[in-house]
């Protein structure tokens, strides 16, 4: 017996990919807004994307092909294990070209390359409610998002200008979906919200450990939440790509050695590898 | 002229005890009137429902007109933002304690849609100045306050949006006695200038001499007696509220 055959496709039951694909069609009928689900335990520790594994999980079909970053690169620990366990359980075929992956699953970015309509977007959430830190109330934070009311999202962004002279804000910033719902785009880049904006491809989030899924349906307007004299910026270190010289991406900060020095290279390793090549 | 906030036999029980019963007053556009009574008399009781906290079992509540008790969520919601404030004892539950002075004061402003930070902050540090915050500790945060200035932000906080209607349970209660005079003489400086109407739930038969136009004297859930304060505090007709006069210290 393979590995392939020990497991179930996609390693979930079939009755839990219902009741996950149920709540996705919650979430997608409603943009924007938080709907519970049954998380089940997966064979990895809650933060290493459960929730977001389990959607992957629920839209996987036998033609698709998986790409998985985590903070836009393809080779590091969560991306690598999560491809991995894929290949292992559904057989699917994986890629790290965006514009090749049926689907994409990750972790704190939104790749460069624009996404078009056939694709789907999961992301990894940690914490799913954007009021969670102002009222820590679950029965609360419910009824204000009932009510809309979301004066107190704007109290936060009032104390960053207050404490440091400009919104500091620099990942999971909430933005507001369709007029109604405020979310937590979970922890991408504020420089990653005007991609959520109308954006072609579909885009799912889930929460493992929280246990709840929203979604934002193709071309869906997505604000981002600002005051009328500091509005929205989506901010990026000030450098091109010390790789690929790449000016209109995403940059890391990669501290080289302990005589202070650091470059500067795209977060999106499979965009900043495909310049290369283009350059070659 | 009608009045502005009218209550009708209003009840309220918990299971077969009542907490308050029968209750009913007509307060008008820039009264001030006080609830005395002991512990337990259904004060608090009385104030929770009529600012919308509890639901009441039985009566009638019209605010300007409008029935409060029939009113959905987000309508009582924005009455409660609006036109209505409500001052707690505990400065601690109407504050933000991890949110800045200016935070806590705006928040009223951006709930009702206010979106430009520099009004926003301007509006902010003109009502600190108003209940005697110092301008710079705007971006400090209520844990960092004295518990008067606590309650005076906690005020400010409410008053920023230029309210009709303010409920205040014990304002005065748990500060010292030379912290209370300076707040209440605050209190009636604004109530007088805003043309506020307020009903002030308390013990203290000082707060109500100084404050309250009509007095309403509580005990066992039901109101006793009513009357001018004055008329009530210096002739007493009512045997509890003889007992409460003269319980009163004299130094």
């Amino acid at each position: 017996m393979t590995a392939m055959d020990a497991y179930n496709f996609a390693y979930l039951d079939e009755d839990t990919k219902r009741m996950i694909r149920r709540a996705l069609l919650k979430a997608v009928a409603i943009p924007g807004y938080q709907v519970p689900f049954a998380s089940r335990e997966m064979p990895m520790p809650y933060g290493w994307g459960t929730g977001g594994v389990q959607v992957t999980a629920a839209c996987l079909t036998p033609d698709d092909r998986l790409k998985v970053i985590d903070q836009g690169a393809d080779d590091t620990t969560n991306a690598v294990s999560i491809r991995r366990f894929f290949q292992r359980t559904a057989g699917v075929e994986v890629t790290e070209e965006t514009e090749d992956a049926t689907i994409i699953q990750t972790r704190h970015r939104i790749p460069e390359a624009p996404l078009q309509e056939r694709q789907i977007m999961v992301f990894q959430v940690p914490i799913p409610e954007p009021l969670r830190f102002l009222e820590p109330r679950e029965t609360e934070t419910r009824r204000m998002h009932a009510l809309a009311d979301y004066g107190l999202m704007q109290v936060k962004l009032y104390e960053d200008i207050a404490r440091h002279g400009r919104i500091a804000t620099a990942y999971a910033y909430p933005v507001r979906v369709e007029g109604r719902y405020v979310m937590d785009p979970s922890p991408i880049p504020k420089f990653d919200n005007p991609k959520l904006d109308d954006s072609p491809a579909l885009m799912l989030f889930g929460a493992g450990r929280e246990q709840r899924i929203y979604a934002l349906p193709p071309y869906t307007r997505v604000e981002s939440l600002d005051f009328d004299d500091h509005p929205f910026v989506a901010s990026k270190a000030d450098h091109a790509c010390d790789i690929c010289g790449a000016t209109e991406s995403y940059l890391d900060e990669v501290i080289t050695d302990d005589q202070g020095g650091r470059i500067f290279v795209c977060s999106d390793t499979a965009f900043c590898r495909s310049r290369q090549e283009d350059r070659q | 002229m009608t009045p502005l906030f009218s209550v009708r036999g209003l009840e309220k029980r918990y299971g077969a005890r009542i907490g308050c019963t029968g209750i009913g007053f007509d307060l008008w556009p820039g009264e001030v009137m006080g609830i005395v009574g002991e512990s337990g008399s259904g004060k608090s009781t009385l104030l929770s429902c009529l600012a919308g906290h509890l639901p009441p079992d039985r009566g009638e509540v019209i605010y300007d007109g409008r029935d409060v008790l029939a009113m959905s969520e987000p309508e009582r919601r924005m009455l409660a933002r609006t036109d209505w404030a409500f001052v707690h004892q505990n400065p601690r539950d109407g504050l933000r304690m991890a949110v800045s002075a200016g935070g806590n004061v705006g928040e009223r402003l951006m709930a009702v849609g206010a979106r430009h930070y520099g009004d926003i902050r301007e509006t902010a540090t003109d009502w600190l100045g108003r209940v005697e915050i110092a301008s710079d500790r705007i971006d400090d945060r209520p844990s960092a306050f004295s518990g008067g200035m606590q309650q005076r932000l906690q005020i400010a906080r409410n008053l920023v949006t230029g309210p009709r209607l303010v409920f205040m349970d014990e304002p005065t209660g748990g500060l010292d006695v030379s912290v209370q005079a300076r707040l209440l003489d605050l209190l009636r400086g604004l109530v007088r200038r805003m043309g506020l109407s307020a009903i002030i739930v308390t013990h203290d038969l000082a707060v109500v001499r100084l404050l309250a136009d009509r007095l309403m004297v509580m005990k066992g859930g039901e109101c006793v007696e009513t009357g001018l304060t004055d008329q009530v505090l210096d002739d007493p007709q009512h045997a509890y509220t003889q007992l409460l006069v003269s319980s009163v210290l004299q130094v």
